[in-house]
């Protein structure tokens, strides 16, 4: 491939994303304040969101479109049988490889074809993220500031990734934003009655509705995630990342006056904070050691000047390291991954290659890790997601099922060239624990949304032990098969919600698939994608396993899962574990869908008043429904696996031996690959078994429910609190912070105050001198001076005696005493 | 005769007046001290014309005193009859007001 048609192939990808990305933030801002002055009951604003994002969604097709021709990625040479399909991909990337050596190339190729599945050999040494000019397009937007050897900038990363990432996001936010204009219908009145918050008289609170605000959140939000996609440095991953955070407590928060709404809020929000704490911490390690933000740089004249995983790895994708233990280091690389980094001292001598430590490699790791944490409600920071359901069920959709807590997911998968084998452990572990706590408490709920929330949380899990155990095409592709049938559920169950006039408690449904068919049909594609249940034993000529998309995914991790822990028998229960909870996964989901659709109806009210959603809340459904079940479409030798598998690090395809400190050992694809008929198979049973324990629960009634109950009441208690997490951190937070809140406003009182009731009482008693000094010293002199002026006058009046012969006589005697002196004094 | 016998009874003349100013309580005895002083003082000077070097200076200094008396005994008499309108007494130790 030319440069020419590099960088044009690459201007083009970039204009068609940046206005994808920044057409919601004019929605936003037209919205926020157009939306105050267009008065309440308009609904311009929500055709103002929808158009800007459903023009996003379109150019996000047209930018996929142009990466997959220009990658020459054959999308539709899907696998008939194992090995044909390791033939046909190989057919692939051998044409592809001959195109490449065709142009002649070396550094100025861009869009490497797709590699599938399959890979062959563990020794295929193709570069891919450390490579990024094969398969990526960088640049920088707007240089923000330089210092010292630091510049931050807006920058973009483009690949194949990013334009999968655009267009799940575009479309599931279109949907969602037409399916949110029925639902928050209720807010097109200058007079919205809020049943759950309370005057002080005992009726309902009424305020004007919101309609233009939620349309202009929702925009800022879109914004937000997209940036967070597009960004080309970790620090703007980072902006972006509290970007969303805010847009999710605007969401969540949205029915502000309800005190549980604002609480979940900040619940969310503080959560998300202490996961930044660590986020901060990998920041800081990686400016000390690598002195760049940025993930790679692809324009060959700034060739100098590496992005991070170029810096990180060697040509050949693996960390360069030396030493044992603590005292391991990494040598970071320069150009292009072919010769150690040098350090270059002041006088521009270089001195040694840069060897940086490698437990501050794992520590940066971790807490960048950290922050994925927060946001993707990992334990032990997933206590927020489940509150965050006040927020209304749009938000839910979109948010915190689809999106936001992607991100930590997506991070993780960018990131993945800067996680050493011992983050991955990490990250594998802390997935296998959240997805079995996720999976334990849904089976006890019982409002909709929340065994959604719960569900995710599980999810979520599953994604980061994909992650973690070196299945990285699993995990992301679970993301994306995730984000549509979650969303599809969550749009569902809104639907239920609003037909049942906004009633969430399942205890009070059943028998509703007469009155919302569509509703119900919807929700069992997303149910049966994600239970994984596929028709076994057949397999179609060009589309592989007759099942929907979840199959393939979960089918993807499980296999990894199962790969990782037969080459790392210490670490088994990452197999177990996640094939464990597929079977309660089956069994919870449809617990719910028994439970709200079939049965006898529990309560007539809710029964009788029910309906089905209008066409613009169920339109969006249909559309969701197909992507839920045909967006994965193959499997791993499908479009969409493929697409992703472009921009695959190019240390995961090999798998790794004895790696780092703890000697683990990483899968590679050939290794997945001869799993993956056993894992499928296992986890489809398992799957099956949950699915039809659930039936015979709730829908034949076989076993009563409440026996169970009675019978694990402790268990049930224990899984009905939460696994005691909130009472735990309540515990280990609350009530110190509470204790140390009480010792400061005790210092307030008895050491600051008393300081200043002391100076103030100082400042008084000086008055107080200062005055008896002026009353008894200054106004005395003023006194006695007044006094002995009044007594010579006083003195001097006796002379006054107003007696004329008086006057008289003081004359003559005066006359004649002159002319005496006169004499006396002047003789001649 | 000499000066002297002249000066003499002018002296007289005016410690008389001065006395008669001095412990009259008559208003009317008061201003009759007053005209005593003048008086004498007229002889000084007439004895002085006569007897002295100032030529007739002294006689013409002599009418003008006896001009100025008859003045000065018209604005007293005026004041002593204000005083009476106001008193109904012309007795000057009653004439105590202006005492501090």
């Amino acid at each position: 491939m030319s440069p020419e048609f590099y960088n044009e192939v690459g201007s083009t990808l970039q204009w068609l994303l940046t206005a994808a990305w920044l057409l919601p933030l004019v929605g936003f801002l037209v919205e926020i304040f157009g939306g105050y002055w267009a008065g309440r009951k308009d609904k311009t604003p929500a055709y103002i969101a929808v158009g800007c994002i459903a023009t996003g969604f379109v150019l996000s097709l047209i930018a996929l479109f142009t990466w997959v021709d220009a990658a020459d990625l054959n999308a539709w040479t899907m696998f008939v049988g194992d090995e044909a399909a390791v033939a046909a991909v190989d057919d692939g990337a051998a044409a592809g490889e001959h195109d490449h050596e065709h142009a002649g190339g070396h550094e100025e190729h861009a869009g490497h074809d797709g590699h599938g599945e399959g890979h062959g050999a563990d020794d295929h040494h193709e570069v891919h993220a450390n490579d990024p000019l094969k398969s990526a397009f960088a640049g920088t937007f707007y240089k923000l500031g330089k210092f010292g050897p630091l510049t931050l900038s807006l920058d973009y990363y483009i690949d194949g990734l990013t334009v999968a990432m655009f267009a799940m996001v575009t479309l599931i936010a279109t949907c969602i934003h037409i399916f949110a204009i029925g639902y928050m219908s209720d807010e097109l009145t200058e007079h919205y009655e809020d049943h759950f918050v309370h005057t002080h008289d005992g009726s309902h609170f009424h305020r004007p509705g919101r309609f233009y605000r939620f349309f202009a959140y929702l925009s800022l939000f879109c914004f937000s995630m997209l940036g967070l996609v597009l960004a080309g440095n970790i620090f703007q991953v980072f902006v972006f990342w509290e970007l969303v955070g805010v847009c999710s407590y605007l969401l969540i928060g949205f029915y502000v006056e309800r005190k549980t709404a604002s609480n979940a809020a900040n619940k969310a929000f503080i959560m998300n904070r202490v996961g930044d704490f660590g986020f901060l911490i990998g920041l800081m390690i990686i400016w000390t050691w690598f002195g760049t933000f940025s993930f790679a740089e692809t324009n060959p004249e700034t060739l100098g000047s590496q992005g991070l995983f170029q810096m990180v790895r060697n040509s050949e994708g693996q960390l360069d390291t030396e030493g044992e233990g603590i005292d391991r280091v990494v040598y970071l690389q320069a150009g292009g991954g072919t010769v150690r980094a040098s350090k270059i001292s002041a006088d521009g001598e270089s001195s040694g290659p840069i060897a940086m430590p490698y437990w501050l490699l794992i520590a940066a790791g971790l807490g960048i890790f950290a922050g994925c944490i927060g946001k993707s409600a990992q334990f032990p920071l997933q206590t927020w997601l489940p509150d965050a359901m006040e927020g209304p069920t749009p938000v839910s959709a979109l948010v915190h099922s689809a999106t936001m807590v992607a991100a930590g997911v997506y991070l993780v998968g960018r990131f993945y060239p800067m996680f050493t084998p011992e983050v991955l452990l990490v990250i594998a572990y802390v997935g296998c624990i959240t997805l079995f706590i996720g999976a334990t408490i849904a089976i006890v709920v019982n409002d909709i949304k929340q065994v959604l929330a719960y569900s995710t949380i599980s999810q979520l899990g599953y994604m980061m032990l994909a992650l973690g155990v070196g299945g990285w095409l699993a995990g992301l592709f679970h993301l994306i098969t995730h984000a549509f049938f979650k969303s599809l559920m969550f749009l569902c169950s809104g639907s239920v919600i609003h037909g049942c006039h906004h009633e969430q408690d399942m205890r009070k449904m059943g028998g509703l698939y007469k009155k919302m068919p569509v509703t119900c049909w919807a929700m069992f594609v997303g149910v049966v994608a994600i239970s994984g249940l596929a028709i076994p034993l057949i397999t179609l000529p060009a589309v592989g396993a007759v099942a929907l998309s979840g199959y393939h995914s979960k089918d993807a991790i499980v296999a990894s899962a199962l790969t990782f822990s037969s080459l790392n028998p210490v670490h088994g229960l990452l197999f177990f574990m996640p094939l464990i909870t597929a079977g309660i996964t089956a069994f919870y989901m449809f617990r719910m869908w028994f439970l709200t659709f079939f049965g006898e109806p529990k309560d007539e009210h809710v029964y009788d008043h029910a309906h089905e959603s209008p066409r613009v809340m169920t339109a969006p459904l249909y559309i969701l429904a197909f992507f839920a079940a045909f967006c994965a479409i193959g499997g791993e030798g499908g479009p969409l696996a493929k697409l992703i598998l472009t921009t695959e690090p190019a240390h995961v395809a090999g798998g790794l031996t004895d790696a780092g400190n703890l000697a683990l050992n990483l899968p590679s694809h050939h290794q997945i690959h001869e799993n993956h008929a056993k894992a499928g198979a296992i986890a489809l049973l398992v799957a099956f078994g949950g699915a039809i324990l659930a039936y015979l629960f709730y829908c034949k009634r076989v076993v009563d429910a409440g026996v169970f109950k009675k019978q694990f009441a402790a268990v049930h208690q224990f899984l009905v609190e939460k696994w005691c997490f909130d009472e735990l951190y309540d515990v280990m937070w609350v009530r110190p912070v509470h204790v140390v809140a009480s010792w400061a406003t005790a210092f307030d009182k008895y050491v600051l105050d008393a300081f200043l009731h002391f100076l103030s009482r100082l400042t008084l008693s000086v008055s107080n001198l200062d005055r008896k000094f002026d009353e008894m010293v200054v106004d005395r002199v003023v006194n006695v001076l007044g006094e002995v002026t009044f007594a010579a006058g006083s003195w001097m009046k006796v002379l006054q005696t107003g007696r004329l012969r008086q006057y008289v006589m003081f004359i003559a005697v005066s006359v004649v005493s002159l002319f005496v002196l006169l004499l006396v004094l002047m003789p001649r | 005769m000499g000066l002297n016998p002249y000066l003499l009874v002018a002296a007289v003349m005016f410690v008389c007046g001065v006395v008669c100013m001095a412990t009259k309580r008559n208003g009317i005895g008061i201003l009759m001290g007053v005209e005593l002083v003048l008086n004498g003082a007229n002889i000084n000077l007439v004895a002085f014309s006569k007897y002295g070097s100032i030529g007739l200076d002294g006689q013409i200094m002599s009418l003008f005193v006896i001009v100025l008396a008859a003045a000065e005994a018209a604005v007293a008499l005026a004041i002593a009859l204000n005083f009476y309108n106001n008193h109904l007494t012309i007795d000057v130790d009653q004439a105590a007001e202006l005492q501090g």
